[in-house]
């Protein structure tokens, strides 16, 4: 016998996915209430879909109007995605492959722009350039906005490459483009695609800039449906012809990411990489990567700083855009401790139970994320017309509807932050004599306190730029800053708006900021 | 009275048979140590007793409870057994004072009671630490105090000196026993070290395989161990057949004489040489010269003749004669 501890039985293995807090029913009920909460609307948007029987379905789905709306749709994502594709991968390798001068700078300032909200961005350049609205305004937006998906996950992607397999490439007599064409690509084909269905699931899920930029897509024509005369049936059934669209797109997603992960083999620590010497080329790839921070970070902050500026800037009022400030940071306040309490059950029986219901209980959380907010906010009116009345328009629909579109960040945090903490912790904690429900407010909610608050923050960032729920479902009276954005850009009084777009970028993107400082591989959205 | 009782406990994994059959008897106040090489099943005794599984067939109790089996199946909570997990596993968020206190009730007795027990360890003074301000032995005690806090029935230690370092071993486990023995706790230690085994406990439980191959006090498994897979579990040694005629064994080697302790009939046997009690003797002037000092694991040692391989034998029963 050796000293050497012994390796891990598999039996033991299969014990670690049981412990304690199995045996809590309250902690199990808890956690089927959120994903119960989390799963009301989609029921109602369904019953509201078929509400004038199966028949009508059919009949609105196969409309010519139909049809075009869905190519349009579509159309957007392909070039979207193509584009954020191209500028994603190019710019990932640039900064972790190659000697480009001030990369470290580089990598941190190409994350920023998932944080600037579409909308935000839509309205500086239709203030600017008013001949942008329609197809490629929105496209230029929100390629803008959407390529750090694959920018990120492709960057991590070259930093965990194995330098070796293109050392071995080169050995057995193929040229650098040959190998930068047959290996580097090939491996990072995984991170690429992945990161561009996320694109693509973006585009199609975006409100704001298609809204701002008048293109008729999926979500403006559902809100359009929504507000000129409300016609409830027609509004859920393009919902569903869109949520159809994008779950197609998530399974797809889903199925790439776990071949990905496979593809990844081989153990061992990856050498670090050497960069490669761009010569002469070094400034080019400089001028393109300033170039493309210039049009989507630079020009659209500074014309929102410029409409301040602006002649009429007296127009802005004051008490009104800190009203406004108050109550984006109030509802989001309240709606990240609710989306957070509703979180912690599902989290915790995650990260701890790993049983078939606990994980299908979490995928419900998820599911509702995965759909375009304006879905959610329509299924979210469903509910409040049918369901509670009295409610509706009222500050618990908002909340609602904020929580069933970001709660599942919260989950994915805790959850993250309650598996690192290990399950034996747990069960000391029993043996010295404490309760199940014990253990999680003494051991279990302290050590994940960091997760949770960065799940809290992620959430309470989110909620701040939401716009189209907000849009449906704030409360007659009160405004948020994306509210009034949102009606000054539909009058195009860009001064005015201005100051909330401002606002907007430094209460969403400045904290995004921050916390992508130093670990950029993190996306921050 | 025993602070430990495990009859017919029988526990499966899918197909795979963890627990057949174990019976365990621990005395209050003694240490017992349950040892067998991995995968042999320890880990799930372990888990069984502290009550984080649920056994298929059984009984485990402690005191005169039963905990689980018989219709019975008692929350780890409310056993009173305390596990101190391999790598400490102290709760980082708390302090040394605080993680020792942590299954002591709220009240007024629990300053002193954490204090005692920090002094037990041999680590008074340290009750404002953190856990990652000490070192891995320190937790390990630190982890031992907070066992030993609440005054449980039974105090199950799991592999806790492997994820030390191999020279610090033998100290924080000297150490760890003293403790055991001062607060006059009951302690099962589950590892797959031989040694640990045989230097710590009273009484040392053999698992092969999921059975209970023997159960023993140190001094017995090593001179008589039940099999020749305890035997080659147990020490080092070589295994040689031979017959065994009275209270000698004829080998290829030459003659060998028995153990008194070994129960092995006349026939074929299988012989285990130890290595220690083979002593070599320049042929005439050393006689008098005592050997070197046996080790404190209850080895006996005994002078061999002067001349030739001599050696104490440990006689295993052979079960299939040839």
């Amino acid at each position: 016998m050796t000293t050497a501890s012994p390796p891990v039985p598999a039996r033991r293995v299969r014990a670690d996915r049981r412990s304690g807090l199995r045996t809590s029913p309250v902690l199990a009920g808890a956690a089927v209430a959120t994903a119960v909460i989390t799963a009301v609307p989609l029921w109602y948007l369904l019953v509201q879909a078929t509400s004038e029987g199966l028949a009508e379905v059919w009949d609105e789905v196969w409309q010519r109007r139909t049809l075009d709306l869905a190519i349009r749709s579509i159309g957007l994502a392909v070039v979207v995605t193509a584009g954020c594709l191209l500028i994603g991968t190019a710019t990932a390798f640039l900064v972790t492959r190659t000697d480009l001068p001030g990369r470290r700078v580089w990598r941190v300032l190409l994350a920023l722009p998932l944080s600037i909200p579409s909308y935000v961005s839509a309205f500086a350049w239709i203030s600017w350039r008013p001949s942008l609205a329609g197809f490629w305004g929105a496209a230029l937006v929100l390629t803008s906005v959407s390529y750090p998906f694959v920018y990120l996950p492709v960057a991590a992607s070259l930093r965990r490459l194995d330098r070796t397999q293109e050392e071995v490439a080169r050995s057995l007599g193929k040229n650098p483009t040959q190998v930068a064409v047959g290996v580097t690509l090939r491996q990072i084909r995984p991170a690429a695609t992945a990161g561009g269905l996320l694109v693509a699931l973006y585009v199609l899920a975006d409100f704001g800039a298609v809204a701002t930029m008048r293109y008729e897509s999926f979500t403006w024509v559902i809100y359009g449906a929504y507000r000129a005369g409300f016609n409830p049936v027609r509004a859920a059934i393009l919902s569903l012809v869109l949520v159809a669209i994008s779950l197609v797109i998530v399974l797809a997603e889903h199925r790439v990411r776990g071949r990905g992960a496979a593809a990844r083999v081989g153990g061992g620590a990856a050498r670090p990489v050497a960069p490669i010497p761009l010569g002469p080329a070094r400034w080019p790839a400089l001028a393109g990567v300033a170039g493309l921070l210039t049009v989507v970070l630079m020009i659209p902050l500074w014309l929102v700083v410029q409409w301040l500026f602006r002649g009429d800037s007296g127009t802005v009022d004051l008490g009104e855009l800190g009203r406004a400030l108050g109550t984006t940071i109030g509802v989001s306040a309240l709606a990240t401790i609710v989306a957070v309490v509703l979180a912690l059950p599902v989290g915790l029986l995650a990260a701890r139970v790993r049983t078939r219901w606990a994980q299908g209980v979490e995928r419900v959380t998820f599911v509702a994320h995965a759909l375009p907010g304006i879905v959610i906010a329509i299924s979210v009116v469903f509910v409040g017309i049918r369901l509670l009345e009295p409610l509706y328009q009222e500050l618990p629909m908002l909340i609602f509807a904020y929580v069933v579109l970001f709660c599942s960040f919260a989950v994915g945090s805790i959850r993250a932050s309650v598996e690192q903490a290990s399950p034996r912790i747990d069960e000391v904690a029993r043996s010295l004599g404490a309760r199940p429900l014990e253990v999680v407010w003494r051991v279990t909610l302290p050590l994940a306190a960091p997760g949770i608050a960065a799940g809290a923050g992620l959430v309470f960032l989110a909620t701040m730029k939401e716009l189209p729920a907000t849009l449906l479902l704030h409360p007659t009276g009160t405004d948020t800053l994306a509210t009034k954005l949102w009606q000054e850009t539909a009058v195009s009084d860009y001064a005015s708006g201005a100051p909330y777009a401002l606002a907007l970028v430094l209460v969403a993107a400045l904290p995004a900021a921050l916390l992508t400082r130093g670990r950029e591989e993190a996306p921050v959205s | 009275m025993s602070a430990l009782e495990v009859r017919g406990l029988t526990k499966r994994f899918g197909g795979v048979l963890a627990l057949d059959h174990v019976d365990v008897v621990v005395p209050a106040g003694s240490i017992t140590a349950v040892v067998g090489p991995s995968g042999s099943g320890k880990t799930t005794l372990l888990r069984l007793v502290a009550g984080f599984e649920r056994p298929d067939a059984g009984t485990v109790a402690v005191g005169d409870t039963i905990v689980a089996g018989a219709g019975r199946l008692v929350a780890p909570e409310r056993r009173r057994v305390a596990i101190v997990p391999q790598e400490g596993a102290l709760f980082p968020h708390l302090s040394v004072a605080a993680n020792v206190g942590f299954g002591l009730p709220r009240g007024r007795g629990k300053g002193p009671r954490v204090i005692e027990c920090l002094e037990l360890v041999g680590l008074a003074g340290y009750d404002k630490r953190r856990p990652d301000q000490l070192s891995g032995g320190q937790q390990q005690r630190v982890a031992l105090a907070r066992a030993l806090a609440p005054h449980p029935s039974l105090i199950m230690l799991d592999e806790p000196f492997s994820a030390l370092d191999a020279a610090l071993r033998p100290q924080v486990r000297a150490e760890v026993v003293a403790a055991l023995r001062a607060d006059g706790a009951t302690a099962v230690i589950v590892t797959h070290d031989r040694d640990e085994a045989l230097s710590m406990a009273d009484q040392v439980v053999v698992l092969l395989d999921g059975r209970v191959a023997q159960a023993a006090t140190p001094a017995t498994l090593y001179r008589a161990p039940a099999s020749a897979e305890v035997a080659a579990f147990i020490g080092p040694g070589e295994v040689v057949s031979g017959e065994r005629r009275g209270s000698v064994v004829h080998t290829s080697r030459g003659e060998l004489p028995v153990d008194v302790a070994s129960r092995a009939p006349d026939g074929r046997v299988d012989v285990v040489v130890r290595p220690e009690p083979v002593l070599v003797y320049p042929p005439t002037d050393a006689v008098d010269r005592d050997p070197v000092d046996a080790d404190d694991d209850g080895t006996d040692r005994r002078t061999a003749g002067a001349s030739g391989v001599d050696a104490v034998a440990a006689v295993a029963e052979d079960e299939a004669p040839a």
